[in-house]
């Protein structure tokens, strides 16, 4: 799974899918990291920045890690069937293998 | 140094029907509480906390009075007891000058140990023990008489005694306002109230002294108070006129509002909530203009409860945890529910961060520690991205929540008041499971351990 590959984003955490119509916006950090995935940047590397960058404990951010695939899904935003897969984070960043 | 952490979300954008209306797109944070951090309030009382602002309650029973009092000669507060019968409260409003209006024997042992005079204890309720009248004789309080058997049951009481119990009658009427409150009383229309006011006098066991009416709770109407002033001067120049005898009070009950949000009301409270002025002008144009003579007009009585108290509370909380339901909302679970909220069965209850978080907000369902499916506090609140540990302000929780909470699943935690000094005083300590099973007593054939078979 990946985000799909027309969904617009931009800096300030706006997002829209233009087959839906649908938009919303993205905190700060929401927003980087999908800035980053569209990068390339894998799931392990962004994680890594955020806890070089944050203060935030590991555990927390994984928690929250999930929740966002979480959202992701839920708003229809990631490519493939949408159902989650333990395991699949990168791919379903945007790094499919 | 790292930057401060917010976890990742996104919130879907919506369009809204068009309205002149909106709120401020993130909660102002509350970071102290008359003056003393909430951080500290934490750390010496724990969470969740309730807090009680002296200086509030103070500010509140005064602005009361000045209300009816510049517009009347003769005006006395009765505090309503069951709105929250802490003694700390209580004594603050006794020393402002309120009398007691209780509901019970329990209630009626609380205002006398509290120090109110038995003449300035009014006994209201629907549901009065024998015990309880000969209480309330023996102390010359003012029995509000609610039906005809318990008007039946004081003159039975009143027999044999040196001084007449004074009694005031409870009236229910139709003051326009739907629902009626017809059970606590006797009511007008029917003839019911005239027929038990003939009775008391006629007796010569019972000294009639006042009228009272309660229209309702939360009333929105001051016009409907000006109806129940109408009809209940009437009676008392009716009395006066055809029983001979002098109504000395008035009193019009309580039901005044707060300016907490009803659920389902499109407007916040404070923008549809008539000010007490209003009130206060209705009531006493109506009893000025009623026909007793200048000198000779009635005591005005009111019973206010939550108008009184409820600014004056707040209750701190703590964010346990946070999760996503099915339909991908997020919920909050807050370590108090229902069992300390009861309010939040009524109002959509103003609630606030305690420090500062971006202007990103998601719609978050609250919950209460609870293991029960009705423990939910609001169905839906923007609230900032919150976590573990964070605390929560409510606000204006003062009436009802520390009377009507429970020991449900958790026991009821501390209560403190900030005086208003800026002093932090324990007014009641949180309990224990010894507190609670004190009471409790096991069968000598289940003390021991478990019979083997």
């Amino acid at each position: 799974m990946k985000l799909k590959p027309n969904i617009a984003t931009s800096e300030a955490g706006f997002i829209f899918n233009p087959a839906t119509g649908d938009s919303f916006a993205a905190n700060p950090l929401a927003a980087d990291i999908l800035a980053r995935a569209k990068a390339g940047l894998d799931a392990a590397a962004i994680k890594a920045d955020i806890l070089t960058r944050y203060d935030v404990a590991p555990g927390q951010l994984e928690k929250d890690w999930d929740d966002l695939l979480a959202q992701l899904r839920d708003f229809n935003l990631l490519d493939g069937s949408g159902k989650w897969e333990a395991g699949s984070e990168e791919q379903a960043m945007g790094k499919a293998k | 140094m790292k930057q401060p952490y917010e976890r990742p979300t996104l919130r879907k954008l919506t369009a809204g029907a068009l309205h002149k209306f909106g709120p401020r797109a993130g909660a102002a944070p509350t970071t102290a509480l008359d003056g003393v951090p909430v951080a500290e309030l934490v750390a010496r009382f724990g969470s969740p906390l309730f807090v009680l602002s002296e200086r509030q309650l103070r500010r509140s029973y005064q602005a009361a009075v000045r209300a009816f009092g510049t517009r009347y000669p003769a005006v006395q507060l009765a505090w309503s007891y069951k709105t929250n019968y802490l003694n700390a409260v209580c004594r603050t409003f006794h020393q402002e000058g309120a009398w007691a209006e209780v509901v019970s024997g329990m209630e009626l042992e609380k205002a006398l140990l509290n120090g109110v005079p038995g003449p300035h204890i009014l006994f209201n309720g629907p549901g009065k023990r024998r015990a309880e009248l000969e209480r309330a004789c023996e102390v010359d309080a003012v029995i509000h008489l609610d039906n005809a058997d318990e008007l039946h049951l004081l003159l039975d009481v009143a027999v044999g005694r040196a001084t007449r119990p004074r009694v005031a009658l409870r009236v229910n009427l139709d003051a326009g306002i739907y629902p009626q409150w017809d059970r606590f009383g006797f009511n007008l229309e029917n003839g019911e109230a005239w027929q038990a006011l003939s009775r008391v006098v006629a007796s010569g066991q019972l000294a009639l002294v006042g009228l009272h009416c309660h229209i309702g709770t939360y009333v929105l109407q001051p016009k409907a108070y000006g109806t129940a002033a109408t009809k209940l001067a009437a009676i008392a120049l009716r009395c006066q006129r055809e029983l001979h005898t002098a109504v000395q009070y008035l009193d019009l009950g309580g039901g005044f509002p707060s300016t907490n949000t009803l659920k389902g009301a499109y407007l916040p409270a404070a923008d549809t909530v008539p000010p007490l002025d209003e009130y206060a002008e209705t009531i006493t144009n109506v009893l000025l203009g009623a026909g007793f003579p200048a000198d000779e007009l009635p005591l005005l009585v009111l019973e206010a409860g939550r108008a009184l108290v409820d600014d004056a509370g707040s209750l701190i909380g703590s964010v346990l945890a946070n999760k996503r339901l099915a339909d991908g909302r997020r919920a909050t679970i807050l370590d108090f529910g229902v069992n300390l909220l009861f309010t939040s069965f009524w109002y959509d209850h103003h609630i606030s961060p305690t420090r500062e978080f971006s202007d990103h907000t998601e719609p978050t369902v609250l919950y209460g520690p609870l293991c029960m499916n009705i423990d939910q506090l609001r169905d839906s609140i923007a609230l900032p991205l919150l976590a573990p540990g964070d605390t929560v302000v409510v606000h204006k929780v003062g009436a009802y929540n520390m009377s009507q909470w429970q020991q449900f699943i958790n026991l009821r935690p501390n209560v403190v008041m900030v005086d208003e000094a800026g002093a932090v005083h324990l007014i009641r300590a949180a309990e224990t499971l010894e507190y609670l099973q004190q009471l409790e007593r096991v069968p000598a054939h289940l003390a021991g351990p478990r019979l083997s078979s």
